[in-house]
């Protein structure tokens, strides 16, 4: 039978959701720090390029939240953890074996991996029987390994495994070491002597005494010695040993292809499941949002998902917003007071479609959002220090590229452009792409502080940053709807620099 | 084995945490002359005498155990420096045999500990002779108990015990260890085993028949395959040598334990020797529990300026049981501080089991000793002193439980005598509404008069007793206060040539 894989509903080329290059609006979105922070832990699976490939197809978003759901399951994720780990130490092993030397270590570390393989595949079958699994991928999953573990050949490599694995260890030695001969007979009931020796010397015992470090080479290596220990071994056990010669040329390469490809793409929602998991014992929310073709969207109660993970040692938690667009609304204008979250507002709203896209829980309570063709992000970089009619004739360039590139089902993220050049400059100019936005239909976050943008017409939409009534230097990093009035802005400047009416006359004693 | 010398039932520890008045206690009672008296200039047994002394004991049992072990060692002097002077034996034979475990290999350590366990068996059948010798002569329960001990668990047999593994330990026949396959056939599990030939308990199976043995040599310049040989061995003999290090260590600490708790009582036994040489008494205090009130005592005098001075010193006679608070006014230089002194010091040695300066004395145990001293260096009359002084009361407040001891020398005088008295007053009142026995040495007469005119039978007032012409008997007697405390005199002592003084003297005694 036929398993087309975790990742995309059909056989498909893996160019569908495998993707080599960072998207471009990776960096401005902090996506970058997202999935580092998944993936970093995994490293072997090569995960980076499934996170970059967004898909386009609603059945293949449901597809994959579909597995997700199957995967809340505490048990079922539990089950498919345990089999990962074992599966980690089976590739370990065979890819140990090509740096040996010695036949015997050689078979040894084989017998080690195949026993592991036959225990992690059957103990997953049992468990994903034993589990209520509802999406498509994991149920041709589980028949396909039903089928796999009832099989004659994995039947029988399971039982030689076992029986080769319980007659070596069965075997007891024992070697005599005197100058540089080394004796090996089997072990004959000696007694245990190290224990003779504490046993004699107990009555000095003095409550605790350092810890004796003895360095001692223990690598899992063999050297030339150990091996002439074990060929004598050999010797004195020889039925053993000949059996297990039979069984290495006999199951070499035992490992099948479909379990090692789900081995990996299930991989794709542990990393996630994780990473997510450690936010929400700190209570934060995550849901699976529906997606639209039309721009009617919404999310409540959501949140950066980059700043709540590098808050994540901080007590306060990440605050959340909402916010909708509907009707002819097509671009969320958003100002305010300074370090007031606007930018990590316009950030979110990036970060929530695309983790979609991807067929993500996202942050948040619930949401529908945009099923888009491509992010366009446009952040001004800070630090940049080149002279202002290059840096603007940069920025012009870049904005030009992105309105000739984008389609009115795209998503553009704009950041405090134009901060830097003359006001009555940035008014214009601002005004202009605004303009030409709303004639492209797609949806956008302008992150802005000229307040005139949020009223350009029916399709702009005004979200202020505030700060609480009675303190305004406190922000409360709520970014609401609601008309820009500048008041607070200014006011909170003044507070800032201890220039308000009571702080000069405090200030300026008599 | 332990040698439960300084309690009945658990190691004393001289590295145990001081109190954190310690610094203060030092400087007001002028501990160091005591410490150094009983070290004689050994900084091992200073540092013991002054862990032990300062690590005050609260339970009268120990106190008593203390006393009758300290007896026995007055009584045998020659026999405790004897038995002191094996583990400082111990430590000088490790030095100039180089012995001790430095390396971090397995055989390495094995054989470091082979050495000095053969040392160590050498200094262990001494300590078993002296035992021997005089378990008969021995009184107190703590060296009849440690005596016996030693003879109980060190006696022949087991000497010879040890030297077979001492021997065996050497492997001259070889290194015998057992395994078992482990993941990759890779050796797993060893264990060193004892040859059955060499096992007393073996019984020789008459059936066995000679074992299928392989064997293979290791070539003379394979350097690899001798250093893998040497680490199999290592892997193998692992457990016995940490065993065996283990083992050398217990003993040194048992010996080390054995040294700690000596050096207490040869401190004792020195500072004894030095108090009879110039002529003063010292006895076997009588401890009340915390919760009596007790202090009584004859010729109780400071032994820190009789060590000082190395003279012989009229001490003070004083009954005050049932007393919470004593206050202590009078002359300058009358001998008050020597007298608070004196008590703090008492207390101290009391209750680390020692005899005490005087010739008869009985007291209350007590939960801590506090000493709150007028600073001298910060003498003047800054308002910032009295800052320091409340900031180091109120560090003793954060301290102190009830049951305690506190001493006030001159406290709260760095204002005015009005806000002092005041001051010292709640301070005062407050203690002793917590069950704290306080002596107040205080020139304060305000904070005096208060207390005297309450007419409470729990306090009792004592004065620097002063003779005719001024001067003075270092004595304390009971006494009110008086609204003077003849300051006079010490300026007059100090100006003694200056005519018109000595004028206004002479006047002085014609009126009393």
């Amino acid at each position: 039978m036929t398993f087309p894989g975790l990742l995309y509903p059909t056989d498909i080329e893996s160019t569908f959701f495998e993707r080599d290059e960072v998207p471009d609006f990776f960096v401005d979105l902090n996506l970058d720090q997202v999935v580092d922070a998944i993936t970093g832990q995994k490293q072997e699976y090569n995960l980076t390029p499934l996170f970059y490939a967004p898909l386009r197809e609603i059945e293949a978003i449901q597809y994959r939240q579909e597995i997700f759901k199957d995967l809340q399951n505490e048990k079922t994720l539990k089950a498919i953890k345990a089999f990962a780990e074992k599966m980690v130490l089976v590739r370990r092993y065979l890819n140990m074996i090509s740096k040996l030397y010695y036949k015997y270590h050689q078979e040894g570390w084989f017998l080690e991996a195949a026993v592991i393989y036959c225990e992690a595949v059957q103990t997953l079958t049992q468990d994903l029987q034993g589990a209520s699994i509802k999406s498509k991928g994991l149920v041709n999953f589980l028949a396909y390994i039903t089928e796999y573990t009832g099989s004659p050949d994995f039947i029988k490599l399971q039982a030689d495994s076992l029986e080769r694995k319980a007659d070596l260890a069965a075997i007891q030695y024992s070697i005599i070491i005197k100058d540089n001969w080394v004796r090996v007979r089997k072990y004959e009931s000696e007694i245990d002597y190290s224990k003779e020796v504490e046993r004699t010397f107990e009555k000095f015992k003095q409550g605790e005494v350092k810890n004796y470090r003895i360095d001692l080479v223990v690598s899992s290596g063999m050297n030339h010695v150990e091996a002439q220990i074990l060929e004598c071994v050999a010797k004195l056990f020889p039925a053993a040993f000949r059996e297990l010669d039979a069984y290495y040329s006999q199951h070499l390469g035992f490992m099948d292809q479909v379990i090692l490809t789900f081995d990996r793409q299930i991989q794709f929602y542990v990393s996630y499941l994780d990473f997510i998991g450690t936010l929400k014992e700190k209570g934060y929310e995550f849901c699976f949002p529906a997606m639209t073709q039309n721009k009617s969207i919404h999310a409540r109660e959501t949140f950066d998902i980059a700043l709540a993970n590098k808050r994540f040692y901080e007590s306060a938690p990440v605050v959340c917003n909402d916010f909708y667009v509907e009707g002819d609304e097509r671009i969320l204008v958003v100002s305010g007071p300074n370090q007031g979250g606007k930018t990590t507002f316009a950030r979110m709203f990036g970060q929530l479609h695309f983790l979609a896209s991807l067929g993500c829980p996202i942050p948040g309570k619930e949401a529908t959002l945009f099923l888009y063709d491509r992010i366009f992000t446009h952040f001004e970089k800070e630090e940049d220090i080149r002279n202002l009619r290059g840096k603007l004739q940069d920025d012009l360039v870049r904005i030009h590229n992105i309105l000739d590139t984008a389609t009115s089902n795209s998503i553009i993220i704009m950041n405090e452009i134009f901060s830097s050049t003359t006001l009555k400059d940035a008014v214009f100019l601002s005004k202009e792409i605004i303009q030409r936005i709303i004639d492209l239909d797609a949806l956008c976050v302008c992150v802005t502080f000229i307040d005139e943008l949020s009223t350009l017409g029916t399709q702009t939409v005004s979200m202020v940053s505030t700060v609480v009534p009675e303190n305004p230097t406190q922000r409360t990093f709520k970014i609401i709807r609601m008309l820009a009035d500048g008041l607070s802005y200014a006011l909170c400047i003044a507070e800032k620099h201890r220039l308000t009416y009571h702080s000069i006359k405090e200030r300026i004693l008599q | 084995m332990k040698a439960y010398l300084m309690f009945r039932d658990r190691d004393f520890d001289p590295k145990a945490p001081l109190p954190a008045n310690t610094a203060d206690l030092i400087h007001d009672l002028e501990l160091n002359t005591l410490f150094n008296a009983m070290a004689l200039g050994d900084k091992f047994l200073l540092d013991v005498t002054k862990s032990a002394v300062l690590l005050s004991c609260e339970d009268i049992d120990t106190i008593r155990y203390r006393q009758e072990v300290l007896k026995d060692c007055i009584a045998h002097p020659a026999v405790i420096r004897e038995i002191y002077q094996i583990p400082i034996e111990a430590i000088e034979r490790k030095h100039r045999g180089w012995l001790g475990i430095f390396t971090h290999s397995p055989s390495g350590v094995l054989h470091s500990a082979v050495e000095m366990m053969s040392m160590f068996i050498i200094l262990l059948r001494k300590l078993k002779k002296i035992a021997d010798e005089n378990v008969a002569s021995f009184q107190s329960e703590g060296f009849t108990r440690f005596f016996t001990m030693i003879q109980r668990e060190l006696d022949d047999e087991y000497f010879n015990t040890v030297e077979y593994h001492l021997k065996q330990l050497k492997f001259r026949d070889g290194v015998l260890i057992s395994a078992e396959l482990g993941k990759g056939n890779e050796g797993s599990n060893y264990a060193l085993r004892l040859p059955n030939e060499k096992n007393k308990n073996w019984l020789k199976d008459v059936f066995s028949k000679k074992s299928l043995v392989y064997s293979f040599a290791i070539s003379e310049r394979d350097d690899a395959g001798a250093r893998a040989l040497s680490d199999l061995k290592d892997i193998g003999i692992k457990s016995a040598a940490i065993a065996l290090a283990e083992a050398t260590e217990h003993i040194e600490n048992f010996l080390n334990m054995l040294r700690n708790e000596l050096a207490f009582y040869v401190g004792c036994i020195n500072l004894k020797e030095q108090l009879e040489q110039i002529g003063n008494p010292v006895t076997f205090p009588v401890p009340y529990e915390v919760n009596e009130r007790r202090h009584t005592f004859q010729g109780l005098y400071d032994v820190s300026l009789a060590l000082t001075m190395k003279q012989s010193i009229v001490g003070n006679d004083i009954n005050a049981d049932a007393k919470n608070l004593a206050i202590i006014t009078g002359a300058n230089q009358g001998g008050k501080s020597t007298f608070l002194r004196s008590i703090g010091l008492a207390q101290l040695m009391m209750q680390a089991g020692m005899f005490v300066p005087a010739r008869e004395f009985s007291a209350n145990m007590c939960r801590g000793i506090f000493t709150h001293y007028r600073r001298k260096e910060d003498a003047s009359m800054k308002s910032g002193n009295l800052d320091e002084e409340l900031g180091r009361m109120s560090g003793i407040v954060d301290q102190i439980k009830p049951d305690s001891l506190m001493l006030f020398n001159e406290s709260f005088a760095a204002t005015n005598e009005r806000e002092g008295s005041e001051i010292a007053r709640q301070i005062t009142s407050a203690l002793l509404d917590r069950n704290i026995k306080v002596f107040f040495v205080t020139h304060m007469y305000e904070f005096a008069r208060i207390f005297y005119e309450k007419q409470m039978q729990d306090i009792i007032f004592l004065r620097a007793e002063r003779k005719t012409g001024g001067r003075r008997t270092f004595k304390l007697a009971v006494g009110e206060p008086l609204p003077t405390s003849y300051g006079e005199d010490v300026f007059r002592s100090i100006f003694r040539n200056n005519k018109e003084s000595t004028q206004v003297n002479d006047m002085q005694n014609q009126k009393t």
